[in-house]
């Protein structure tokens, strides 16, 4: 009966190693706590089908198992059985589903007061752009991608002259402020991903693509990506920095515009 | 107990059937190598999956040394280890379990258990594998080819795939790549045709549809499945491959690569990624409905009671066939796709997790009441179950679109698919050898043996894959060559990841003790005789063990029952078989 012990090992041990586990998910610093709360409604649901499930398959081994003289039952079908157990199976998925889909909603939803951000991958580092004072990032394309224009700003788009440009340095986003992310990359795909955040999403070059989310706690994050882009892929991070909104406006006041870049590049032509 | 009524099966008389259609050996050559007979095919099929399936299984030593050993071995650099994890992916993918399924257990089991003489295209079924051999062959070639194979991973994402910054990007390894499955899809068509005709035109009569072994549902189905998937892979690796040589712009944007402008334009990357999950989560299932089926008739045979809820069985199979095809951008949800589409995909997900819960029931509810013989077939066989509940919970996370935004790209994701389609189909692959070895041998492969490989195995496995959930947890990022001094890592990670690397070097060396027994029985394993299992299915009623070529005598069997006649009240014995004529005083409770 060795296997009906080590099934009961499994159980009681899964069990006992998610519970004991020193190795959780990170302090959260967005507001996206609906996310871990969906997965520990699903850790909820899940777990307790593992431990019955085996632990009925454990119980049958040991309860059925053969002996001289023992003869199986003949039981074909059990049609009330197989219904009931359907059906309760569709409503747990049910359980997990519809939370799921409110939150996905949340997530596809930018709010309309959010602020924009541009994150810009190359292979292997992050780049940043941010509106300038009037609010909105100009248009970018990969054609127009030079070595002074790392970013492939427009130039004859005005909205683009006053866009902050960020290359290979931190971010700093303030506190609070909820904020729309545009994604591009200039080379191959990549993925803006701070765990503390959980929100991520890949980035295509021809596409841009988004995602928002609010940061709720000051600090210091590290930036991975989160698809691979090549052999540099590990080593391919960045860091974001939440401040107070006074300590923002200071990094902010210090960063240099498009149109300056391009004024310190033109006199060396 | 339900009641259907008595069907034709009795009435039908027995003829002979000529088998003057069948291609006869009449060299060595034609005999053991050109081989027109299913079975030959089978093995040989079988032969070559394993032997690059060892490749595979050395390649994942080396991947996990350097996630367990950072540094600690030199020869194992970034591009070695990109081109280690892609070439591992494919292979376990495509060229092992998709071709030992479908190509190995397909070929030996669906002629024998339909009661067929052979597949109905023998000709078309011998170029199936020489296709097949040469595509591994070019696969293999990679190795040596300037440059190494590609390193893309297996999900080969352009613009990536044909970058410089990947190994074998701008070199032969993803061309050979590219090629060796555009060879793998022509060959598997052939012996899939096979498949699917001879299941419809092929069996023997008294076999209807609803008589059938799950075995062969399973294979089947995913047959049919992988007919339909496979030319999305097709296209999109002849696309890929024009992209690559010919300068098109099918999957390529306009792009700058380290500083230099490509001369692409107006392809679109997410395209592939849709082409390649079209095929891709299909293929999923394409290894696990096998298993599925095979699993089944595993379960009743050593559990010496009829599978509970047959027709429910086949009806799950098909349904989660027909489902497979409409989730696959439940792979892409963080791939920057339109986000609405998460709604109809989590949704079609998690609704396929209803039939796929009904098949777990059903093999738990085969046990419960039965008559539990603890064979080797049936300890992988719970190995599976244990294996496949874990990993198809663990899919409830990541098919439920807001759960998989922080879990995706993780190792949860690594650790999620190796055990729901690593772990549990091969345990059902290792169950069906050590069930199906005697009728290909004549032996019986060795009890002791297999069983420090089934406990190595199944512990040892959980032990890599169970932990490796919450190293993803922790946010860690799957495709890392090194986590280097990342901040939210803490130390421990390290020590979890040293643990597993460990128990994956183990469970790796248990596979040797495998191969030694099927060598080592194939001349000294105990004699079998014809049905060791006292199993009812058609392939253990042939007259010679090993069964010639034609499978039968002069007679093909003629099938009166289902194939769950196992333990029925009133019978000499606790099994019928399915070409066993009606008894007087047995109740007939199936047909």
């Amino acid at each position: 009966m060795v296997v009906v012990l080590v099934l009961g090992l499994i159980v009681i041990g899964s069990v006992v190693f998610h519970l004991l586990s020193p190795w959780w998910w990170t302090p959260i610093a967005s507001n996206w706590n609906y996310i871990d709360n969906t997965i520990i409604i699903t850790f909820w649901i899940t777990g307790i089908v593992f431990v019955a499930v085996i632990s009925f398959m454990a119980y049958c081994i040991f309860r059925f198992r053969h002996r001289p003289g023992n003869r199986a039952a003949y039981e074909p079908e059990n049609k009330r059985l197989e219904w009931w157990l359907a059906g309760s199976t569709a409503l747990g998925v049910a359980a997990m589903l519809a939370p799921g889909l409110v939150v996905w909603n949340q997530f596809v939803t930018v709010p309309p007061d959010a602020g924009e951000i541009e994150v810009v991958g190359q292979q292997w580092l992050w780049n940043f752009r941010l509106p300038g004072a009037d609010g909105k990032l100009g248009r970018a394309d990969n054609r127009a991608v030079t070595a002074d224009n790392p970013l492939g700003v427009i130039r004859n788009d005005p909205a683009g002259l006053d866009d902050i440009i960020i290359s290979g340095a931190e971010l700093h986003l303030p506190i609070g402020k909820s904020v729309r992310v545009h994604l591009r990359s200039i080379d191959v795909l990549h993925d803006f991903y701070v765990p503390e955040f959980r929100a991520k999403m890949d980035m295509i070059p021809g596409s841009v693509t988004y995602f928002w989310f609010t940061p709720t706690r000051t600090g210091t994050f590290e930036v991975l990506c989160a698809e691979l882009c090549g052999v540099g892929h590990p080593q391919m991070r960045g860091t974001v920095v939440v401040d107070e909104p006074d300590a923002y406006q200071a990094w902010l006041a210090q960063q240099q515009t498009f149109s300056q870049l391009m004024a310190a590049v033109e006199p060396a032509k | 107990m339900v009641d259907i009524p008595t069907s034709a099966g009795d009435v039908i008389p027995p003829a002979e059937v000529a088998d003057v259609e069948l291609y006869h050996p009449t060299s060595w050559w034609t005999k053991y190598v050109f081989s027109q007979d299913a079975k030959v095919i089978a093995i040989q099929y079988s032969v070559t999956a394993f032997s690059i399936g060892l490749v595979a299984l050395v390649l994942s030593w080396l991947i996990r040394l350097q996630l367990g050993f950072p540094g600690y071995f030199s020869f194992i650099d970034a591009d070695h280890y990109y081109q280690f994890i892609t070439m591992h992916g494919m292979i376990m993918v495509i060229y092992l379990l998709t071709a030992l399924f479908l190509g190995g257990f397909g070929n030996y089991l669906i002629p024998l258990m339909v009661g067929a003489r052979d597949m109905v295209f023998p000709y078309a079924n011998m170029l199936s594998y020489w296709l097949y051999l040469l595509a591994v062959i070019v696969l293999v070639a990679g190795f040596f080819a300037p440059g190494g194979p590609t390193g893309a991973g297996w999900t080969l994402y352009p613009p990536q795939a044909l970058t410089s910054g990947t190994p074998g990007g701008r070199d032969w390894g993803i061309i050979l790549m590219l090629s060796s499955l555009i060879i793998f899809i022509i060959g598997f068509t052939m012996g899939g045709l096979n498949y699917v005709v001879t299941v419809l035109q092929g069996r023997a009569r008294g076999m209807t549809l609803m008589r059938m072994p799950l075995t062969v549902w399973g294979i089947f189905t995913a047959t049919v499945m992988a007919l339909l998937a496979f030319p999305a892979l097709f296209v999109a690796a002849v696309m890929m491959l024009f992209d690559r040589l010919l300068g098109t712009s099918f999957f390529m944007p306009a792009i700058v690569e380290m500083g230099e402008q490509l001369k692409s334009d107006g392809g679109s990357p997410i395209l592939f990624q849709h082409l390649f999950w079209f095929f891709g989560h299909p293929e999923v299932y394409i290894v696990a409905l096998p298993a599925f089926g095979i699993v089944s008739d595993l379960i009743s045979t050593h559990a010496r009671k009829n599978i509970f809820g047959y027709r429910m069985m086949v009806w799950a199979i098909v349904i989660i066939g027909a489902l497979s095809f409409i989730v696959w951008a439940h792979h892409m949800y963080v791939s920057g796709m339109n986000p609405n589409f998460g709604f109809f995909f989590a949704t079609t997900t998690l609704i396929i997790a209803v039939p796929t819960a009904i098949k777990v029931y059903n093999w738990v509810l085969t046990l419960w009441r039965g008559d539990i013989h603890l064979t080797l077939p049936m300890l992988f066989a719970i190995g599976f179950i244990v294996t496949f509940v874990n990993g198809g919970l663990t899919g409830l996370f990541l098919g439920n679109v807001v759960v998989d935004v922080p879990l995706s790209d993780t190792m949860f994701v690594v650790a999620h698919f190796h055990m729901v389609m690593g772990v549990a189909p091969i345990m059902v692959v290792f169950g069906a050898i050590y069930h199906w070895y005697p009728k290909i041998t004549g032996r019986m492969l060795d009890e002791v043996l297999g069983r420090i490989h089934f406990w190595v195995t199944f512990i040892g496995a959980y032990a890599i894959f169970f932990p490796m959930h919450y190293v993803g947890l922790v946010g860690v990022p799957r495709r890392y060559f090194e986590l280097g001094d990342t901040v939210f890592i803490p130390p421990s990670v390290h020590d979890l990841n040293m643990f597993i690397s460990v128990a994956a070097l183990v469970v790796g060396a248990a596979q040797m003790v495998f191969l030694f027994n099927i060598i080592w029985s194939l001349f000294r394993g105990r004699e079998a005789g014809g049905n060791p299992w006292r199993a009812t299915t058609l392939e253990w009623q042939t007259p010679q063990t090993p069964p010639a070529h034609g499978n039968w005598g002069k007679e093909l069997p003629i099938v009166y029952r289902w194939a769950y006649d196992y333990s029925v009240p009133g019978a000499p014995e606790d099994f019928i078989p399915q070409n066993q004529p009606p008894m007087a005083g047995v109740s007939r409770a199936h047909t």
